[in-house]
């Protein structure tokens, strides 16, 4: 009685959506654990936490924000292929706003000599942010609207702003890298209280995401959409909106991973800010256990997903792999994750833990 | 031993579990050369699971199988083709997107310089449909014909493999008109008398008598029995396969009679001239409350469109339907959802589960749409409804948090039922919702209609079985080549209702 009850257990827990995403994670762990030393080594600067954990976070947070809204794209059965190109025209919004000057915008001469300064911003701090994430909640709606409404395939309809978004980016700042000056944007990025600050900003979107989707029947309407559609339909639910919801929050998640990405390396580069970024959060998302044709999604797991992306990276320069070596390694070992999910795996693990409770 | 030389299978002490369901409880069965074998059993009884373990599917947990005389460990669909066992199932499991002959022929195809031959493979699909008396165009899309028509191409494809020695028929009749069940039935004959070994798996009794040799029965399951079809009496059958006996059909009688007593004079949904071009022609139809009106006819006679255009999810392009006495003009699934109107589809796969969700969130599902995005009910509100229907409706599940899809067809119908009445709709529109569930599930499902109608909701009730709307309806509408020809009120005289559904006067 004692052992059915266990495996009973046991099964819960490995039919549980994070359950794979955490042995992906332990995996890597483990890894460092025995061949890098130091690699958990933590230390104390000036009450911030520094180590190659607090780089995991720290790097990942582009990919965990990109990771929740791709989520809720992919759930609904499809796919968002322009984070990054959306990422690289929310840089360049915000750096334009800060620094108009480039763009042929002529500032009254006692303020040109400001243009260097830390402390000078043409806009606002709140402004930049605000106009950015509409700008890239713009993009999303885009993308939604050919989706839901003009019913064109995901992959098709995203492709287009996935090309187009790095040519409109340029197009803002005029074809230049704006450099960035102004200390407090850097502070989204660079900024740290105790942990690194964008890891805030990413506990805040998953904040919003999870409570719009698992407080509401948002969630469940997405899950239902990606399922089965047609039966959605029938039982009134506006598919449509659910689609366009979905994707327009993932071009605010974009503009969020924007402000950050460009806010770390003080510039906004249209060429290389997320770029292959959208490879990554997708990536993130299947790992988290989601499956490419829609339905059932877990946040969390996708933050965990995204999480084992940036741990591999991480590991990789640790033990002192090139950067030109990276995408190859990279590769492989996300293979060997996602090999964990396949049914045969799956099934193969079953089997042995049946033996064992027999 | 002797008789054993005449088994072409045997399959022995078959156990299966899924998670929270014992669907095989030692089950044996044997399949003789040249018999058409009956499988029967209400849903839940375990005749999908032993065919899935016949065929590969699933793998059961213990016991034996052996195909002529050797023990056989089939792995997979593919090794039970290879092994001579072919299957047609329930739900077709066609590519609507192809032509007919490439459905046939998948993966056959003749080929000619090293890539497919066309010209050969269309022929090739010609011939063996013809000898279903089969006349269509095969080069296309599968999807462009009506069910009937794929479920025949279906069973070509099975029966296209050459080496077949079984050939597993799982519910092939349930979208098929009487014509066509006979014609189907003349090629289970010949293919019989050719010797070979026919497993059909039915909920039509009749049709059991109709070309059976033997019946297994199982229950639960678990095997109650196999029986030569001359030696059981249908009663006694159907007694076998409830565990009960069927008192409850004559009841049914006097129920509607008590019932009719509850219509009420003025119309709740009232057509006038509503139609839409290509799916309907124009027809006038008024819908009372308490009132249960049967929607009869063969299939595509324009049942199903007539339902969708009073759900809304076609837009009429002539007429006008009125709901309580005011004009509708927004026709949507939600609009007619909040308006009090819904609809059970006829395709419980394609257009009703949605097979991930939990039988909760199934349950739910309409309602939460008519409240919209952010009135969510709450988890004990969801429990407290989904747990309300499952001991209403009778659904045989281990939790209100079992994916629909573990469920059998009948209890993924009743969910679907308990979707619409949890959002406690004035007219309710039933399509098929009896298909391919067993003859108790039936009953519950027409008794619970009817008693709906007195409650004094307005019931639409389509159904291919005309036995099913006679007993169920107070008023039968007759459609006939999308067109509405007549209306039957009271006593109706079964004869002459055939004749209008056929259309012979004669």
């Amino acid at each position: 009685m004692t052992q059915s009850k266990s495996s009973f257990t046991w099964r819960k827990i490995t039919e549980s959506k994070l359950f794979f995403p955490f042995i992906a994670l332990a995996l890597i762990l483990l890894f460092d654990l025995i061949f890098i030393p130091r690699f958990f080594a933590l230390t104390t600067q000036e009450g911030h936490l520094y180590g190659n954990l607090v780089d995991v976070l720290r790097n990942g947070s582009c990919v965990m924000l990109l990771g929740i809204g791709m989520t809720l794209v992919i759930a609904t059965g499809g796919v968002d292929l322009s984070v990054g190109a959306v990422m690289a025209i929310a840089a360049s919004v915000a750096a334009v706003m800060m620094n108009p000057v480039i763009i042929g915008l002529k500032l009254p001469p006692n303020l040109m000599k400001f243009i260097n300064d830390p402390n000078f911003t043409y806009s606002p701090l709140w402004a930049v942010i605000l106009v950015t994430l509409i700008v890239a909640t713009i993009c999303g709606l885009w993308n939604g609207l050919l989706v839901a409404y003009g019913r064109i395939q995901a992959m098709v309809a995203t492709l287009i702003l996935m090309i187009a978004g790095r040519g409109i980016a340029q197009l803002i700042t005029n074809g230049v890298r704006i450099q960035i000056f102004y200390e407090p944007y850097a502070f989204i990025g660079q900024g740290w209280i105790v942990l690194p600050f964008s890891l805030y900003i990413v506990a805040a979107v998953f904040a919003i995401a999870w409570v719009l989707t698992r407080k509401t029947a948002i969630g469940m309407f997405i899950e239902s959409v990606g399922i089965n559609f047609r039966s959605s339909y029938f039982s009134g639910i506006d598919e449509k909106k659910i689609k366009l919801l979905a994707y327009t929050f993932c071009g605010f998640c974009a503009g969020v991973a924007g402000l950050v990405a460009s806010s770390n390396i003080k510039t906004s580069d249209a060429y290389n800010i997320g770029l292959t970024f959208e490879l990554d959060a997708i990536l993130a998302v299947v790992i988290g256990g989601t499956l490419m044709a829609g339905g059932r999604f877990s946040l969390f797991a996708s933050i965990v997903g995204a999480l084992v992306m940036q741990a591999i990276t991480t590991s990789m320069y640790a033990i002192g792999v090139p950067a030109f070596a990276l995408q190859a390694i990279k590769g492989v070992v996300v293979v060997l994750v996602i090999l964990l999910y396949s049914e045969q795996v799956r099934g193969l693990l079953h089997r042995i833990t049946a033996q064992k409770g027999a | 031993m002797a008789e054993s030389n005449n088994h072409i299978l045997t399959m022995k002490g078959v156990y299966k579990a899924f998670p929270g369901v014992q669907a095989l409880e030692d089950v044996d069965f044997a399949l003789r050369k040249g018999e058409i074998h009956a499988l029967v059993g209400e849903n839940g009884a375990g005749k999908s699971t032993l065919i899935k373990v016949l065929t590969g599917v699933e793998r059961p947990d213990t016991g034996t199988m052996t195909l002529e005389e050797k023990e056989i460990h089939v792995r997979s669909p593919q090794h039970a083709q290879a092994l001579g066992i072919s299957t047609v199932y329930q739900e077709i499991n066609l590519c609507l997107n192809l032509t007919v002959a490439e459905n046939i022929l998948i993966g056959r195809e003749p080929m000619k310089w090293g890539s497919v031959d066309w010209g050969a493979m269309n022929v090739q699909a010609r011939q063996l449909l013809q000898r279903l008396d089969i006349d269509i165009d095969v080069t296309q899309a599968l999807g462009s014909y009506s069910v009937a028509i794929q479920q025949m191409v279906a069973i070509v494809r099975a029966l296209e493999i050459s080496s077949a020695k079984i050939l597993i028929l799982d519910e092939p009749t349930s979208s098929l008109d009487a014509y066509e069940t006979e014609r189907l039935f003349e090629v289970m004959r010949k293919l019989k008398s050719d010797g070979m070994g026919i497993i059909f798996i039915t909920h039509f009794i009749d049709q059991v008598y109709q070309v059976a040799d033997r019946i297994t029965v199982l229950r639960n399951g678990k095997l109650v029995g196999t029986y030569d079809v001359a030696a059981l009496p249908r009663l006694e059958l159907i007694a076998k396969m409830i565990g009960r006996s069927l008192t409850e059909f004559d009841d049914m009688t006097k129920i509607k009679l008590e019932s009719s007593k509850h219509i009420k004079g003025e119309a709740l949904l009232r057509a006038r001239g509503l139609g839409l071009t290509g799916a309907v022609e124009p027809f006038d139809l008024d819908l009372h409350a308490g009132e249960v009106v049967g929607l009869a006819g063969l299939l595509g006679s324009g049942r199903s469109e007539t339902a969708r255009l009073l759900f809304g999810i076609d837009k009429p392009d002539n007429g006008t339907l009125t709901f309580a006495g005011k004009v509708i003009k927004a026709f949507s699934p939600l609009a007619s959802i909040v308006r009090g109107i819904s609809l059970s589809p006829e395709d419980r796969k394609a257009d009703g589960i949605v097979d991930d969700l939990t039988v909760r969130e199934n349950i739910i599902l309409a309602m939460q749409a008519s409240r919209g995005w952010f009135k969510y009910l709450s988890m004990q509100q969801q429990y407290e409804i989904a747990d309300k229907y499952i001991q209403l409706l009778n659904i045989a599940t281990p939790s209100a948090d079992q994916p629909v899809k573990n469920l059998s067809g009948g209890n993924q119908q009743k969910v679907i039922l308990a979707r619409w009445l949890a959002t406690n709709p004035q007219v309710l529109i039933l399509d098929e919702p009896t298909r391919g569930i067993d003859v108790g599930a039936k009953a519950e499902v027409q008794k619970l209609v009817l008693s709906l109608a007195e409650e004094g909701k307005a019931c639409v009730f389509i159904s291919s079985e005309l036995e099913e709307v006679l007993r169920t309806s107070h008023r039968i509408v007759v459609l006939r080549g999308r067109e509405k020809v007549t209306e039957f009120t009271g006593e109706v005289d079964e004869h002459k209702l055939m004749q209008s559904i056929a259309g012979s006067e004669a």
